[in-house]
């Protein structure tokens, strides 16, 4: 009986997974097109803005917890068995820290710039136990803004 | 007050370092909603009540270190970093830190 109630888990989360996978990177391409002309970059040591007159500085956030299904932790459990890549959750680490650069992003919109950006992530739950991964990911830069 | 997460204040210079202020959390959500999470992380996506205490936990930090900041007299903080850590199931801490400042605009 339990194991025919994983293996309906199994197939349910199948379905559930893969449609708000596809719904969310639907989402976050529709957006980051949005803002392709916003510049975005990782350094921050060497820009000076020193020619340029300057009206605000902040700091700016996102945040996310993104979680994986239990599909996909049965895959990548299986898949841990044989090595290589663990697609399954690559592409759950990838949405999530796009989604907490585009939610950093969309917050300074009015921003010429946003410098030295940071991505930060961490388990939310016990991993060691096989559970399902929760990551909790908070991207942080400083925007600057032109006059 | 300014925060930056870069070692300088654009188009201002730094009169004075006061040291280094930190300013750290450890928050949690309610049985309920940690249930609807345990949910939500069956069938996949983001856990948005999590989410939620992240950015409560993300702003009450800034807020700490900002204190600490107005207690030195400064009036910025530089290089800012968060770190965070999984202390338990449920919980998130996070941990803001920087260079508390006095900085003035630099005279043209």
């Amino acid at each position: 009986m339990d194991f025919l109630l994983i293996i309906l888990l199994i197939i349910l989360t199948y379905f559930t997974g893969s449609i708000i996978e596809k719904r969310h990177f639907k989402k976050i391409i529709k957006r980051e097109k949005a803002l392709i002309r916003k510049p975005i970059i990782s350094y921050g040591k060497r820009f000076t803005g020193r020619n340029k007159k300057i009206k605000k500085v902040e700091l700016v956030t996102g945040e996310t917890v993104i979680s994986g299904d239990y599909f996909k932790n049965f895959a990548a459990g299986l898949k841990n068995f044989f090595g290589g890549r663990l697609t399954s959750f690559e592409s759950v680490m990838d949405r999530g820290r796009r989604e907490a650069i585009l939610r950093m992003r969309e917050k300074a919109k009015k921003a010429s710039i946003i410098v030295n950006t940071r991505v930060e992530a961490v388990m939310l739950n016990d991993i060691y136990t096989g559970s399902v991964p929760q990551c909790a990911i908070i991207a942080y830069g400083t925007a600057i803004t032109y006059e | 007050m300014i925060l930056t997460n870069i070692e300088s204040v654009p188009g201002m210079k730094i009169a004075k370092q006061l040291g280094l202020v930190s300013g750290s959390t450890v928050r949690a959500k309610n049985a309920i909603k940690d249930f609807g999470a345990g949910l939500k992380n069956m069938v996949g996506g983001e856990l948005k009540s999590y989410t939620e205490l992240l950015v409560e936990a993300r702003k009450e930090a800034v807020a700490r270190m900002e204190e600490q900041a107005k207690k030195l007299g400064a009036n910025a903080v530089i290089n800012v970093r968060f770190a965070t850590s999984a202390i338990t199931v449920g919980a998130a801490e996070v941990y803001a830190y920087g260079t508390a400042v006095i900085v003035k605009p630099i005279e043209v």
